[in-house]
């Protein structure tokens, strides 16, 4: 697909030198994706989004660089690194496309990431070595048709069939499903128990068709998942973890990567529209100049930057072990509603240049459109806050 | 065969320049910094592929702070061994020179190789002053290097064609565009680098030969003029009387 002659300029901002808390394996980590970003992303993301294509080369290459499972150990295909480490991947990867870090994002966070955590030692050696090296796709299968903010109420079930169980019903609006080689799929069990099973692409009666007319993360691809009376082995059930933490603690990780993520979507938008308002005059002089553009500018930073150090302070919990959900939700809402509000005005500063994709704001900005409603939406996250804070919950 | 690789610090490409002190001294407030480029992607990666091929180590050394370790570890994450860093400012190139080579002299290197200029100072100083110092031939400018026995054959992009020079062993050779392709360090090869030795030495006295008077930036570029085309002599006039180039 023919390559965009226009550089990315892009440098990041940190106003807080929030540098200095970070270590030298961050650092060289955030400039190694960056690189990698401006090499293989920039020159044909705005093709392959254009055309809605999924860039499937590329996860290869995001194999290669190490971004699929970062923080799990290197013994099972991972990278050793610290929850840090793994959230500035992913700023540096949105900072690219949202779509870009959907797909590692849910190679590392959806699929390696159970398996590693609830899988056998047999699951962890058969699949996180391949799904590490790039060698296979997986996705996640837990949404439904009808069953979107309550997963819990999931129709999709397994029945007991001897040394294999019975899979029935589909899955909705599953990242990388139409390419991937197996799916980590969340079913009840005959007595309403949710468990975990890996589903490999070529048991008979699976089906993963692609969902088309996407306005948003089209350069992922999205797609279904249909069981009709799948043979799963009981020995591809993931043993260490039934009930919806499963699922949930699967979630929490993918949303601690968001919160990162969405801040690369944001210092993307930003620094295109600070260097588009010193270049771009109108009225003899540069539209940064103005006190309007101004505003807009010196609130995106602002933005920016909180949302910088809550990341920050979310990834030394983490590391530390002490990160709630609560904490990652109140996170993953800020960052990606910022990064929406940023990508929004930087669409503003660049007049009508910016719903060309002359510029990356337009495409950041219908991406994160989809980043405020998977993995929880804004609504569900607020309200989890709410729970958090007050003891009651607005679910039930 | 034993490489030494020297490597700078410089702003990123990106960065906004700025000067304190009345001129005196870079303004590094805000300043993001890298490895310098052809430090980096061409000397160390060739350095790097020169030992995957034949055996021998790369050594990385650098004059300056602390804070140049993290440059260290990303070239200890992109392949080379282990890192020596000299703890002192690098003030001038001769002062740099001179440490690298007050280092190198204890260690019998193969090769010693180094980008052909910095891109901050684009001074292109340090590796001749090294061959020097050590009394090495150096070839700079290297575009392609091959290494037979004790023998280096080294091409060097000229005006109009391409120069091929051989050269022996030990040596010093500054690398330019084309020598390697650059090399992403990915997350096992960072977290290897923690574990790859790092030495922090303390710098030989050295008396300086050059001070920093002043620095001044150039000045902005005027916005375009747009010359109605009939009115070719007022484009003559401005090109005579303002621009004066004829």
């Amino acid at each position: 697909m023919k390559k965009q002659v226009k550089e990315d300029r892009f440098q990041g901002h940190d106003y807080y030198n929030i540098d200095a808390l970070l270590h030298d394996d961050h650092k060289i980590a955030r400039d190694a994706v960056r690189s990698w970003v401006k090499q293989e992303v920039s020159p044909i993301i705005e093709a392959y989004s254009d055309k809605a294509e999924c860039p499937v080369h590329l996860f290869k290459g995001l194999a290669e660089i190490g971004a699929f499972g970062p923080s799990l150990p290197e013994k099972y295909g991972g990278g050793g690194m610290d929850e840090i480490a793994y959230g500035i991947i992913m700023q540096e990867l949105e900072r690219g496309d949202s779509g870009i870090r959907s797909m590692a994002s849910v190679q590392g966070s959806l699929v390696m990431y159970p398996i590693y955590k609830f899988g056998s030692e047999e699951q962890r050696m058969k699949y996180l070595p391949k799904l590490g090296s790039g060698e296979f796709i997986g996705c996640f299968g837990l949404t439904e048709p009808d069953h979107g903010s309550n997963p819990s109420g999931m129709v999709t079930n397994i029945k007991d069939d001897g040394d294999a169980y019975i899979l029935n019903g589909a899955k909705m609006w599953i990242t990388n499903s139409p390419v991937a080689d197996i799916a980590v799929v969340w079913a009840k069990d005959e007595s309403g128990v949710v468990r975990g099973l890996i589903v490999e692409k070529d048991m008979k009666g699976f089906s993963a068709p692609a969902i088309h007319g996407k306005w948003s993360l089209r350069a992922s691809i999205t797609g279904e998942l249909i069981f009709e009376d799948v043979r799963v082995p009981k020995s591809n059930v993931l043993p260490g973890v039934s009930g919806m933490k499963g699922p949930l603690s699967c979630l929490s990780k993918a949303r601690y990567g968001i919160a990162w993520g969405a801040i690369g979507a944001a210092m993307d938008c930003y620094d295109s529209a600070l260097r588009y308002s010193q270049e771009r005059s109108q009225f003899g002089r540069p539209i940064g100049q103005f006190q309007l553009t101004q505003k807009k500018l010196a609130e995106m930073i602002t933005e920016i930057t909180k949302a910088q150090l809550l990341v920050w302070r979310l990834g030394v919990l983490a590391n530390e072990g002490n990160a709630t959900p609560a904490q990652i939700s109140m996170a993953k809402r800020n960052n990606v509603a910022m990064a929406l509000d940023v990508a929004r005005e930087a669409r503003q500063i660049h007049g009508g240049m910016g719903i060309t994709n002359e510029y990356p704001v337009m495409r950041h900005m219908m991406n994160l459109e989809t980043v405020l409603t998977y993995e929880g939406t804004h609504d569900i996250h607020l309200l989890i806050t709410g729970m958090d804070v007050t003891g009651l919950n607005a679910f039930s | 065969m034993k490489i030494l690789v020297c490597v700078s610090k410089t702003p990123d490409t990106t960065a906004r320049i700025a000067f304190k002190d009345s001129n005196t001294v870079f303004d590094s407030n805000g300043v993001q910094f890298i490895m310098n480029p052809y430090d980096e992607w061409y000397a160390l990666v060739r350095a790097v592929e020169l030992v995957e091929a034949g055996g021998g180590s790369v050594t990385l050394i650098n004059v300056g702070r602390e804070d140049n370790d993290t440059i260290l570890r990303k070239g200890l994450a992109i392949g080379a061994d282990d890192a020596v860093r000299i703890d002192a400012e690098a003030d001038s190139a001769f002062f740099v020179a001179s440490q690298i080579a007050a280092y190198a002299k204890e260690q019998s290197f193969d090769l010693v190789l180094l980008g052909k200029e910095t891109i901050d100072y684009n001074g292109s100083e340090v590796g001749s002053m090294l061959a020097q110092l050590l009394d090495m031939p150096f070839v700079s400018h290297a575009s392609d290097m091959q290494v037979s026995g004790s023998e280096a054959t080294i091409s060097r992009e000229i005006e109009g064609g391409t120069e091929v020079l051989s050269a022996a062993l030990p040596l010093v050779v500054s690398a330019a565009k084309g020598l390697a392709e650059q090399r992403i360090p990915n997350m096992k090869g960072i977290m290897g680098a923690k574990r790859k030795p790092l030495a922090v030495i303390p710098p030989v006295a050295v008396a300086g030969r050059t001070q920093t008077v002043a620095f001044s930036v150039p000045e902005a570029k005027g916005a375009v003029r747009m010359i109605d085309p009939d009115n070719m002599e007022e484009l003559v006039r401005l090109l005579h009387e303002e621009s004066k180039v004829i």
